[in-house]
Protein backbone atom coordinates (compact mmCIF):
# COMPACT_ATOMS: atom_id res chain seq x y z
CA UNK A 1 0.00 0.00 0.00
CA UNK A 2 2.32 2.88 -0.78
CA UNK A 3 -0.11 5.17 -1.27
CA UNK A 4 0.85 8.80 -0.49
CA UNK A 5 -1.50 10.85 2.27
CA UNK A 6 -2.83 12.58 -0.73
CA UNK A 7 -4.68 9.56 -1.93
CA UNK A 8 -6.20 8.85 1.20
CA UNK A 9 -7.42 12.48 1.77
CA UNK A 10 -8.83 11.96 -1.41
CA UNK A 11 -10.85 9.50 -0.36
CA UNK A 12 -12.07 10.24 2.49
CA UNK A 13 -13.42 13.52 0.46
CA UNK A 14 -14.63 10.53 -1.74
CA UNK A 15 -16.19 9.14 1.72
CA UNK A 16 -17.71 12.24 2.86
CA UNK A 17 -18.95 13.21 -0.38
CA UNK A 18 -21.09 10.01 -1.08
CA UNK A 19 -22.07 10.31 2.99
CA UNK A 20 -23.65 13.71 2.62
CA UNK A 21 -25.93 12.70 -0.61
CA UNK A 22 -27.20 9.45 1.66
CA UNK A 23 -27.68 12.24 4.32
CA UNK A 24 -29.62 13.57 2.34
CA UNK A 25 -31.95 10.81 1.41
CA UNK A 26 -31.70 9.20 4.76
CA UNK A 27 -32.73 11.99 7.02
CA UNK A 28 -36.83 12.34 5.73
CA UNK A 29 -37.30 8.94 5.64
CA UNK A 30 -35.40 8.13 9.47
CA UNK A 31 -37.88 11.52 11.06
CA UNK A 32 -40.80 10.00 8.66
CA UNK A 33 -40.51 6.65 10.50
CA UNK A 34 -39.66 7.85 13.79
CA UNK A 35 -42.75 10.36 13.98
CA UNK A 36 -45.46 7.99 12.33
CA UNK A 37 -43.57 4.60 12.09
CA UNK A 38 -44.42 4.60 8.14
CA UNK A 39 -42.66 2.90 6.25
CA UNK A 40 -42.39 4.72 3.16
CA UNK A 41 -40.10 2.11 0.93
CA UNK A 42 -41.02 4.30 -2.33
CA UNK A 43 -38.72 7.44 -0.73
CA UNK A 44 -36.08 6.09 -2.96
CA UNK A 45 -38.53 6.90 -5.68
CA UNK A 46 -38.44 10.53 -5.07
CA UNK A 47 -34.72 10.72 -5.46
CA UNK A 48 -34.93 9.41 -8.79
CA UNK A 49 -37.63 12.22 -9.39
CA UNK A 50 -35.44 14.56 -8.09
CA UNK A 51 -32.94 13.74 -10.57
CA UNK A 52 -35.39 14.02 -13.55
CA UNK A 53 -36.63 16.63 -12.46
CA UNK A 54 -33.48 18.43 -12.20
CA UNK A 55 -32.14 17.16 -15.66
CA UNK A 56 -35.66 18.83 -17.34
CA UNK A 57 -35.10 22.34 -15.34
CA UNK A 58 -31.71 22.62 -16.30
CA UNK A 59 -32.62 22.00 -19.79
CA UNK A 60 -34.82 24.67 -19.91
CA UNK A 61 -33.11 27.49 -17.12
CA UNK A 62 -29.56 25.95 -16.54
CA UNK A 63 -28.62 24.26 -13.05
CA UNK A 64 -29.53 26.59 -10.90
CA UNK A 65 -33.23 26.27 -11.61
CA UNK A 66 -33.28 22.68 -11.33
CA UNK A 67 -31.14 22.64 -8.10
CA UNK A 68 -33.57 25.03 -6.55
CA UNK A 69 -36.87 23.78 -8.15
CA UNK A 70 -36.35 20.24 -8.46
CA UNK A 71 -37.09 19.82 -4.42
CA UNK A 72 -39.93 21.66 -5.49
CA UNK A 73 -41.29 19.29 -6.91
CA UNK A 74 -40.88 16.53 -5.42
CA UNK A 75 -42.54 17.79 -2.76
CA UNK A 76 -45.42 18.49 -4.92
CA UNK A 77 -45.80 15.03 -5.89
CA UNK A 78 -45.39 13.78 -2.18
CA UNK A 79 -47.97 15.85 -1.43
CA UNK A 80 -50.44 14.44 -4.17
CA UNK A 81 -49.42 11.10 -3.18
CA UNK A 82 -49.68 12.05 0.67
CA UNK A 83 -53.74 12.89 0.11
CA UNK A 84 -54.32 10.59 -2.21
CA UNK A 85 -52.78 7.37 -0.57
CA UNK A 86 -50.58 7.66 2.19
CA UNK A 87 -53.23 9.33 4.56
CA UNK A 88 -55.48 6.57 4.51
CA UNK A 89 -53.02 4.32 5.01
CA UNK A 90 -52.01 5.81 8.08
CA UNK A 91 -53.28 3.14 10.67
CA UNK A 92 -53.01 0.13 8.10
CA UNK A 93 -50.17 -1.50 9.90
CA UNK A 94 -46.45 -2.03 8.51
CA UNK A 95 -46.79 -4.71 6.35
CA UNK A 96 -49.35 -2.77 4.09
CA UNK A 97 -47.32 -0.15 3.84
CA UNK A 98 -44.50 -1.78 3.08
CA UNK A 99 -46.40 -3.42 0.09
CA UNK A 100 -48.02 -0.36 -0.90
CA UNK A 101 -45.15 2.08 -0.83
CA UNK A 102 -43.13 -1.03 -2.63
CA UNK A 103 -45.63 -1.29 -5.35
CA UNK A 104 -45.15 2.77 -5.80
CA UNK A 105 -41.39 2.28 -6.66
CA UNK A 106 -42.30 0.65 -9.34
CA UNK A 107 -45.39 2.46 -10.72
CA UNK A 108 -42.75 5.73 -10.39
CA UNK A 109 -40.41 3.77 -12.31
CA UNK A 110 -42.71 3.36 -14.74
CA UNK A 111 -44.32 6.64 -15.15
CA UNK A 112 -40.28 7.79 -15.26
CA UNK A 113 -39.95 5.71 -18.36
CA UNK A 114 -43.17 6.66 -19.91
CA UNK A 115 -42.48 10.39 -19.27
CA UNK A 116 -38.64 11.17 -19.81
CA UNK A 117 -37.96 7.51 -21.65
CA UNK A 118 -35.99 4.53 -21.39
CA UNK A 119 -32.58 6.18 -22.27
CA UNK A 120 -30.27 7.62 -18.96
CA UNK A 121 -30.31 11.90 -18.97
CA UNK A 122 -26.96 13.88 -18.35
CA UNK A 123 -27.01 17.13 -16.81
CA UNK A 124 -23.64 19.38 -16.55
CA UNK A 125 -21.98 20.90 -13.76
CA UNK A 126 -22.84 24.64 -13.79
CA UNK A 127 -20.07 26.81 -14.55
CA UNK A 128 -19.59 28.44 -10.63
CA UNK A 129 -18.77 25.05 -9.96
CA UNK A 130 -16.92 23.25 -12.49
CA UNK A 131 -13.25 22.57 -12.46
CA UNK A 132 -10.79 21.64 -9.22
CA UNK A 133 -10.16 23.02 -6.33
CA UNK A 134 -7.05 22.73 -4.41
CA UNK A 135 -8.00 21.03 -0.61
CA UNK A 136 -5.82 19.73 1.63
CA UNK A 137 -3.12 19.48 -0.81
CA UNK A 138 -5.32 17.52 -3.26
CA UNK A 139 -6.88 18.28 -6.19
CA UNK A 140 -10.53 17.79 -5.58
CA UNK A 141 -13.66 18.26 -7.93
CA UNK A 142 -15.74 21.78 -7.01
CA UNK A 143 -18.83 20.05 -7.03
CA UNK A 144 -18.06 17.28 -5.05
CA UNK A 145 -16.81 19.52 -2.69
CA UNK A 146 -20.21 21.91 -3.17
CA UNK A 147 -21.77 18.75 -2.30
CA UNK A 148 -19.84 17.77 1.22
CA UNK A 149 -20.78 21.47 2.09
CA UNK A 150 -24.21 21.60 1.19
CA UNK A 151 -24.56 18.54 3.30
CA UNK A 152 -22.81 19.67 6.23
CA UNK A 153 -25.09 23.08 5.86
CA UNK A 154 -28.08 21.10 5.65
CA UNK A 155 -27.03 18.75 8.84
CA UNK A 156 -26.44 22.51 10.76
CA UNK A 157 -29.62 23.79 10.30
CA UNK A 158 -31.80 20.75 10.45
CA UNK A 159 -29.81 20.22 13.74
CA UNK A 160 -30.58 23.90 15.03
CA UNK A 161 -34.31 23.97 13.80
CA UNK A 162 -34.90 20.11 15.58
CA UNK A 163 -32.97 21.03 18.62
CA UNK A 164 -33.74 24.36 19.00
CA UNK A 165 -36.92 26.05 17.84
CA UNK A 166 -40.33 24.91 19.02
CA UNK A 167 -41.41 23.25 16.36
CA UNK A 168 -38.06 21.35 16.45
CA UNK A 169 -39.10 20.49 20.06
CA UNK A 170 -42.72 19.54 18.60
CA UNK A 171 -41.29 16.79 16.65
CA UNK A 172 -39.05 15.60 19.04
CA UNK A 173 -41.65 15.17 21.09
CA UNK A 174 -43.73 13.23 18.76
CA UNK A 175 -41.21 10.63 17.71
CA UNK A 176 -40.72 10.24 21.60
CA UNK A 177 -44.49 9.85 22.04
CA UNK A 178 -46.76 10.93 19.38
CA UNK A 179 -50.26 10.17 21.90
CA UNK A 180 -49.19 12.22 24.95
CA UNK A 181 -48.13 14.78 22.26
CA UNK A 182 -51.39 14.89 21.24
CA UNK A 183 -52.39 15.47 24.73
CA UNK A 184 -50.38 18.28 24.71
CA UNK A 185 -52.74 20.02 21.78
CA UNK A 186 -50.08 19.05 18.78
CA UNK A 187 -51.95 18.03 15.89
CA UNK A 188 -49.04 15.11 15.34
CA UNK A 189 -50.93 14.46 12.14
CA UNK A 190 -50.32 17.98 10.60
CA UNK A 191 -46.91 18.01 11.98
CA UNK A 192 -46.42 14.25 10.05
CA UNK A 193 -47.31 16.23 6.95
CA UNK A 194 -44.98 18.86 7.41
CA UNK A 195 -42.07 16.34 7.75
CA UNK A 196 -43.32 14.39 5.10
CA UNK A 197 -43.10 17.52 2.78
CA UNK A 198 -39.63 18.68 3.71
CA UNK A 199 -38.26 14.85 3.70
CA UNK A 200 -39.40 14.46 0.59
CA UNK A 201 -38.22 18.54 -0.83
CA UNK A 202 -34.68 16.74 0.40
CA UNK A 203 -34.85 13.87 -1.34
CA UNK A 204 -35.30 15.22 -4.66
CA UNK A 205 -32.57 17.83 -3.75
CA UNK A 206 -30.39 14.90 -3.25
CA UNK A 207 -31.25 13.57 -6.66
CA UNK A 208 -31.11 16.68 -8.31
CA UNK A 209 -27.35 17.07 -6.92
CA UNK A 210 -26.40 13.72 -7.69
CA UNK A 211 -27.91 14.24 -11.32
CA UNK A 212 -24.44 15.99 -12.53
CA UNK A 213 -22.32 13.06 -11.45
CA UNK A 214 -23.79 10.06 -12.61
CA UNK A 215 -26.10 9.67 -15.42
CA UNK A 216 -30.25 9.77 -14.33
CA UNK A 217 -31.73 6.59 -15.22
CA UNK A 218 -35.25 5.13 -13.80
CA UNK A 219 -33.81 2.87 -11.76
CA UNK A 220 -31.85 5.15 -9.70
CA UNK A 221 -33.96 5.06 -7.37
CA UNK A 222 -34.26 1.39 -6.44
CA UNK A 223 -30.45 1.73 -6.41
CA UNK A 224 -30.08 4.34 -3.52
CA UNK A 225 -33.00 2.14 -1.59
CA UNK A 226 -30.89 0.01 0.04
CA UNK A 227 -28.25 1.85 0.84
CA UNK A 228 -30.50 4.41 2.36
CA UNK A 229 -32.09 1.71 4.54
CA UNK A 230 -28.95 0.39 5.02
CA UNK A 231 -28.15 4.13 6.56
CA UNK A 232 -31.10 4.20 8.99
CA UNK A 233 -30.97 0.60 9.98
CA UNK A 234 -27.64 1.12 11.46
CA UNK A 235 -27.70 4.96 12.66
CA UNK A 236 -31.31 4.04 14.40
CA UNK A 237 -34.15 5.51 13.58
CA UNK A 238 -36.11 8.52 14.08
CA UNK A 239 -32.99 10.53 15.09
CA UNK A 240 -30.76 13.35 13.27
CA UNK A 241 -28.11 11.88 14.64
CA UNK A 242 -28.18 8.71 13.84
CA UNK A 243 -29.30 9.78 10.28
CA UNK A 244 -25.67 11.42 10.16
CA UNK A 245 -23.70 8.49 11.57
CA UNK A 246 -25.44 5.70 9.94
CA UNK A 247 -24.22 7.88 6.41
CA UNK A 248 -20.92 8.32 7.42
CA UNK A 249 -20.46 4.60 8.46
CA UNK A 250 -21.85 4.07 5.17
CA UNK A 251 -19.78 6.55 2.95
CA UNK A 252 -16.31 5.56 4.65
CA UNK A 253 -16.98 1.83 4.77
CA UNK A 254 -18.25 1.86 1.29
CA UNK A 255 -15.53 4.07 -0.15
CA UNK A 256 -12.63 2.32 1.78
CA UNK A 257 -13.92 -0.56 1.23
CA UNK A 258 -13.11 -0.49 -2.38
CA UNK A 259 -9.75 0.89 -2.06
CA UNK A 260 -8.36 -1.47 0.71
CA UNK A 261 -10.02 -4.53 0.06
CA UNK A 262 -11.98 -4.46 -3.24
CA UNK A 263 -12.80 -8.38 -3.31
CA UNK A 264 -14.82 -7.77 -0.11
CA UNK A 265 -16.14 -4.54 -0.46
CA UNK A 266 -19.90 -5.56 -1.38
CA UNK A 267 -20.05 -7.40 1.53
CA UNK A 268 -18.53 -5.35 4.08
CA UNK A 269 -21.59 -2.99 4.71
CA UNK A 270 -24.08 -5.68 4.75
CA UNK A 271 -21.17 -7.61 7.11
CA UNK A 272 -21.34 -4.28 8.95
CA UNK A 273 -25.60 -3.87 9.32
CA UNK A 274 -25.51 -7.67 10.94
CA UNK A 275 -23.00 -6.97 13.12
CA UNK A 276 -25.00 -3.94 14.44
CA UNK A 277 -28.33 -5.86 14.22
CA UNK A 278 -26.58 -8.20 16.67
CA UNK A 279 -24.70 -6.11 19.16
CA UNK A 280 -27.50 -3.16 19.34
CA UNK A 281 -31.01 -4.34 16.62
CA UNK A 282 -32.39 -0.94 17.26
CA UNK A 283 -28.94 1.22 15.69
CA UNK A 284 -26.51 2.80 17.06
CA UNK A 285 -28.40 6.48 18.17
CA UNK A 286 -32.04 5.98 18.12
CA UNK A 287 -34.88 7.95 19.03
CA UNK A 288 -35.56 8.00 22.63
CA UNK A 289 -38.92 7.30 23.10
CA UNK B 1 -68.87 20.62 33.67
CA UNK B 2 -67.72 16.97 32.06
CA UNK B 3 -70.46 14.73 31.30
CA UNK B 4 -70.40 10.58 30.34
CA UNK B 5 -73.69 9.09 29.30
CA UNK B 6 -73.69 5.32 28.72
CA UNK B 7 -69.98 5.27 27.40
CA UNK B 8 -69.09 2.04 25.81
CA UNK B 9 -64.79 2.04 24.86
CA UNK B 10 -62.06 -0.48 25.21
CA UNK B 11 -58.59 -1.46 23.37
CA UNK B 12 -59.29 -3.11 19.79
CA UNK B 13 -61.71 -5.45 19.70
CA UNK B 14 -61.68 -6.06 23.67
CA UNK B 15 -64.62 -3.87 25.27
CA UNK B 16 -63.55 -2.67 28.57
CA UNK B 17 -66.42 -0.11 29.33
CA UNK B 18 -70.46 -1.20 29.24
CA UNK B 19 -71.69 1.80 29.69
CA UNK B 20 -70.34 4.25 32.09
CA UNK B 21 -71.78 7.84 33.20
CA UNK B 22 -70.60 9.91 35.45
CA UNK B 23 -71.08 13.79 35.55
CA UNK B 24 -68.05 15.87 37.00
CA UNK B 25 -68.82 19.76 38.29
CA UNK B 26 -67.16 22.72 37.60
CA UNK B 27 -64.70 24.06 40.45
CA UNK B 28 -65.23 20.46 42.31
CA UNK B 29 -62.41 17.15 42.32
CA UNK B 30 -63.84 13.86 41.35
CA UNK B 31 -62.48 10.25 42.55
CA UNK B 32 -62.66 7.54 40.31
CA UNK B 33 -61.90 4.73 42.54
CA UNK B 34 -61.78 1.21 41.45
CA UNK B 35 -59.74 -2.14 40.99
CA UNK B 36 -56.98 -2.84 39.32
CA UNK B 37 -58.89 -4.00 35.70
CA UNK B 38 -62.18 -2.09 36.76
CA UNK B 39 -61.81 0.26 34.07
CA UNK B 40 -60.51 3.53 35.86
CA UNK B 41 -57.65 4.27 33.10
CA UNK B 42 -59.87 3.43 29.94
CA UNK B 43 -62.58 5.98 31.20
CA UNK B 44 -60.08 8.72 31.68
CA UNK B 45 -57.98 7.28 27.78
CA UNK B 46 -61.71 7.46 26.42
CA UNK B 47 -62.03 10.74 27.82
CA UNK B 48 -59.23 12.46 26.20
CA UNK B 49 -59.93 10.37 22.80
CA UNK B 50 -56.74 7.95 22.96
CA UNK B 51 -59.35 4.87 22.97
CA UNK B 52 -62.13 5.21 20.40
CA UNK B 53 -66.01 6.11 21.85
CA UNK B 54 -67.65 2.93 20.91
CA UNK B 55 -70.76 4.06 21.75
CA UNK B 56 -72.55 6.53 24.12
CA UNK B 57 -71.34 10.32 24.32
CA UNK B 58 -69.10 12.64 25.97
CA UNK B 59 -70.00 16.33 27.02
CA UNK B 60 -67.83 18.73 27.72
CA UNK B 61 -68.53 22.48 28.63
CA UNK B 62 -71.78 21.66 27.35
CA UNK B 63 -70.80 20.41 23.99
CA UNK B 64 -69.80 17.20 22.28
CA UNK B 65 -66.29 16.38 23.16
CA UNK B 66 -64.00 16.74 20.02
CA UNK B 67 -62.68 13.41 18.57
CA UNK B 68 -58.97 14.11 17.87
CA UNK B 69 -57.01 14.12 21.45
CA UNK B 70 -55.29 17.59 20.11
CA UNK B 71 -58.58 18.62 19.80
CA UNK B 72 -59.95 17.57 23.11
CA UNK B 73 -56.82 18.74 24.85
CA UNK B 74 -56.93 22.31 23.43
CA UNK B 75 -60.78 22.81 24.48
CA UNK B 76 -59.43 22.69 27.60
CA UNK B 77 -58.48 19.18 28.84
CA UNK B 78 -55.14 18.28 30.71
CA UNK B 79 -53.91 14.77 31.23
CA UNK B 80 -51.56 13.37 33.38
CA UNK B 81 -51.22 9.41 32.39
CA UNK B 82 -50.47 6.56 35.02
CA UNK B 83 -47.06 6.48 33.07
CA UNK B 84 -46.08 9.94 33.17
CA UNK B 85 -44.90 10.41 29.77
CA UNK B 86 -42.21 12.33 29.78
CA UNK B 87 -40.39 12.92 26.64
CA UNK B 88 -37.28 11.84 26.90
CA UNK B 89 -35.74 13.59 24.02
CA UNK B 90 -36.57 17.01 25.67
CA UNK B 91 -35.15 18.58 27.99
CA UNK B 92 -37.11 19.39 31.62
CA UNK B 93 -37.57 23.25 30.49
CA UNK B 94 -38.60 21.96 26.62
CA UNK B 95 -41.18 19.40 28.24
CA UNK B 96 -43.09 22.29 29.97
CA UNK B 97 -42.62 24.80 27.16
CA UNK B 98 -44.52 22.22 25.05
CA UNK B 99 -47.30 22.79 27.61
CA UNK B 100 -47.29 26.47 27.60
CA UNK B 101 -49.19 27.55 24.79
CA UNK B 102 -51.62 27.72 27.24
CA UNK B 103 -55.19 27.52 24.91
CA UNK B 104 -56.87 26.05 27.98
CA UNK B 105 -58.24 29.11 29.24
CA UNK B 106 -59.13 27.91 32.84
CA UNK B 107 -60.00 29.43 35.90
CA UNK B 108 -56.24 29.49 37.85
CA UNK B 109 -53.79 31.64 36.00
CA UNK B 110 -51.30 28.86 35.28
CA UNK B 111 -48.22 30.95 33.88
CA UNK B 112 -44.27 29.25 33.59
CA UNK B 113 -43.75 31.51 37.47
CA UNK B 114 -46.46 30.43 39.15
CA UNK B 115 -45.90 26.21 37.84
CA UNK B 116 -42.12 26.41 39.37
CA UNK B 117 -43.02 28.24 42.43
CA UNK B 118 -45.40 25.04 43.23
CA UNK B 119 -42.54 22.92 42.56
CA UNK B 120 -39.49 24.54 42.80
CA UNK B 121 -37.77 21.04 42.35
CA UNK B 122 -38.38 22.01 38.45
CA UNK B 123 -36.66 24.73 38.60
CA UNK B 124 -33.55 23.70 39.65
CA UNK B 125 -33.57 20.98 36.70
CA UNK B 126 -35.13 22.78 33.78
CA UNK B 127 -31.55 21.84 31.96
CA UNK B 128 -32.04 18.18 32.61
CA UNK B 129 -32.87 15.71 30.38
CA UNK B 130 -36.63 14.66 30.95
CA UNK B 131 -35.98 11.31 32.27
CA UNK B 132 -32.44 12.06 34.47
CA UNK B 133 -35.35 13.00 36.97
CA UNK B 134 -36.43 11.04 39.84
CA UNK B 135 -40.21 9.17 39.51
CA UNK B 136 -40.93 11.74 41.88
CA UNK B 137 -39.70 14.68 39.85
CA UNK B 138 -41.47 12.95 36.82
CA UNK B 139 -44.90 13.05 38.52
CA UNK B 140 -44.22 16.90 39.50
CA UNK B 141 -42.88 17.18 35.50
CA UNK B 142 -46.15 15.72 34.31
CA UNK B 143 -48.59 17.46 36.85
CA UNK B 144 -46.76 20.97 36.48
CA UNK B 145 -46.81 20.38 32.13
CA UNK B 146 -50.61 19.69 32.33
CA UNK B 147 -50.99 22.96 34.63
CA UNK B 148 -49.06 24.67 31.83
CA UNK B 149 -51.82 24.31 29.58
CA UNK B 150 -54.26 26.08 31.72
CA UNK B 151 -56.80 23.29 31.84
CA UNK B 152 -60.22 24.01 32.30
CA UNK B 153 -60.44 20.30 34.00
CA UNK B 154 -57.18 18.68 34.93
CA UNK B 155 -57.32 14.70 35.21
CA UNK B 156 -54.93 12.82 36.28
CA UNK B 157 -54.25 9.19 36.46
CA UNK B 158 -52.39 7.17 39.83
CA UNK B 159 -50.50 10.41 40.57
CA UNK B 160 -48.91 8.96 43.91
CA UNK B 161 -48.25 5.44 42.27
CA UNK B 162 -44.63 3.82 43.41
CA UNK B 163 -44.02 7.57 45.20
CA UNK B 164 -42.26 8.02 48.67
CA UNK B 165 -44.85 8.82 51.34
CA UNK B 166 -43.27 12.28 51.20
CA UNK B 167 -43.71 13.10 47.73
CA UNK B 168 -46.93 11.28 47.80
CA UNK B 169 -47.97 14.40 50.92
CA UNK B 170 -46.50 17.19 48.48
CA UNK B 171 -48.30 16.04 45.73
CA UNK B 172 -51.52 16.01 47.56
CA UNK B 173 -50.74 19.20 49.03
CA UNK B 174 -50.26 21.25 45.78
CA UNK B 175 -53.09 19.53 44.28
CA UNK B 176 -55.24 20.63 47.26
CA UNK B 177 -53.98 24.51 46.68
CA UNK B 178 -55.22 23.83 42.96
CA UNK B 179 -58.67 23.03 43.98
CA UNK B 180 -59.08 25.49 46.77
CA UNK B 181 -58.17 28.00 43.54
CA UNK B 182 -61.25 26.40 41.39
CA UNK B 183 -59.30 23.86 39.48
CA UNK B 184 -61.86 21.21 38.57
CA UNK B 185 -60.43 17.75 38.71
CA UNK B 186 -60.95 13.84 37.66
CA UNK B 187 -58.69 11.79 39.68
CA UNK B 188 -57.95 7.91 39.15
CA UNK B 189 -56.11 6.49 42.14
CA UNK B 190 -55.92 3.41 44.29
CA UNK B 191 -54.89 5.33 47.13
CA UNK B 192 -58.13 5.71 48.85
CA UNK B 193 -57.17 7.88 51.90
CA UNK B 194 -55.03 10.52 48.98
CA UNK B 195 -58.22 10.18 46.91
CA UNK B 196 -60.86 11.09 49.42
CA UNK B 197 -59.05 13.72 51.15
CA UNK B 198 -58.58 15.81 48.19
CA UNK B 199 -62.15 14.44 46.23
CA UNK B 200 -65.38 15.83 46.65
CA UNK B 201 -67.36 13.42 44.98
CA UNK B 202 -66.62 9.93 44.22
CA UNK B 203 -67.81 6.90 41.48
CA UNK B 204 -66.66 3.70 41.84
CA UNK B 205 -66.12 1.35 38.52
CA UNK B 206 -66.33 -2.01 38.63
CA UNK B 207 -66.32 -3.95 35.82
CA UNK B 208 -66.19 -1.64 33.04
CA UNK B 209 -69.27 0.15 35.51
CA UNK B 210 -70.72 2.67 37.86
CA UNK B 211 -71.40 1.12 40.87
CA UNK B 212 -71.17 3.36 43.36
CA UNK B 213 -71.83 7.14 43.46
CA UNK B 214 -71.67 9.69 46.14
CA UNK B 215 -69.46 11.70 47.84
CA UNK B 216 -66.15 11.35 49.45
CA UNK B 217 -67.62 12.02 53.06
CA UNK B 218 -70.08 9.01 52.09
CA UNK B 219 -67.70 6.48 51.05
CA UNK B 220 -65.78 6.96 53.94
CA UNK B 221 -68.39 6.34 56.34
CA UNK B 222 -69.78 3.45 53.74
CA UNK B 223 -67.75 0.37 55.13
CA UNK B 224 -69.78 -1.94 53.02
CA UNK B 225 -69.14 -0.03 49.78
CA UNK B 226 -65.22 -0.03 50.35
CA UNK B 227 -65.11 -3.91 50.95
CA UNK B 228 -68.06 -4.50 48.38
CA UNK B 229 -65.89 -2.78 46.15
CA UNK B 230 -62.46 -1.97 46.63
CA UNK B 231 -61.26 -4.27 49.01
CA UNK B 232 -60.36 -1.69 51.40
Amino acid sequence: MAHDLGFWILQALNALQLSMLLFLLSIGLTVIFGLMHFVNLAHGSFYALGAYFAASLAAVGGYWMGFFLAPVAVAGVGILLYSGLIKRMRKSGPMAQVLVTFGLIFVLLDVTRIVWGELALAIDVPALLSGRLSFLGVEYPTYRLFIIVLGLGIFAALAFVLGRTQIGAMIRAGVDNDAMAACLGINVERLFFIVFCVGCALAGLSGAVAAPLLSVAPDMGLQILIPTLIVIVIGGLGSLKGAVAGSLIYGFVQTFGAVLAPGLASVLIYALLAAVLVIKPVGLFPAKG
Amino acid sequence: MLELNAVQSGYGETQVLYGVSLAAQKGRVMAILGRNGAGKSTTLKTIMGLLPLKSGEIVFDGKPIAAQPFDIAKSGIAYVPETRDIFPSLSVRENLELAAKRFGGGAADLTMERVLDLFPRLGERMDNGGTQLSGGEQQMLAIARGLLMNPKLLILDEPTEGLAPIIVKLIHDKLQDLKAEGLSMIIVEQNFGFATSLADDVVVVDKGQIVWTGSADEIKADEEAQHTWLGV
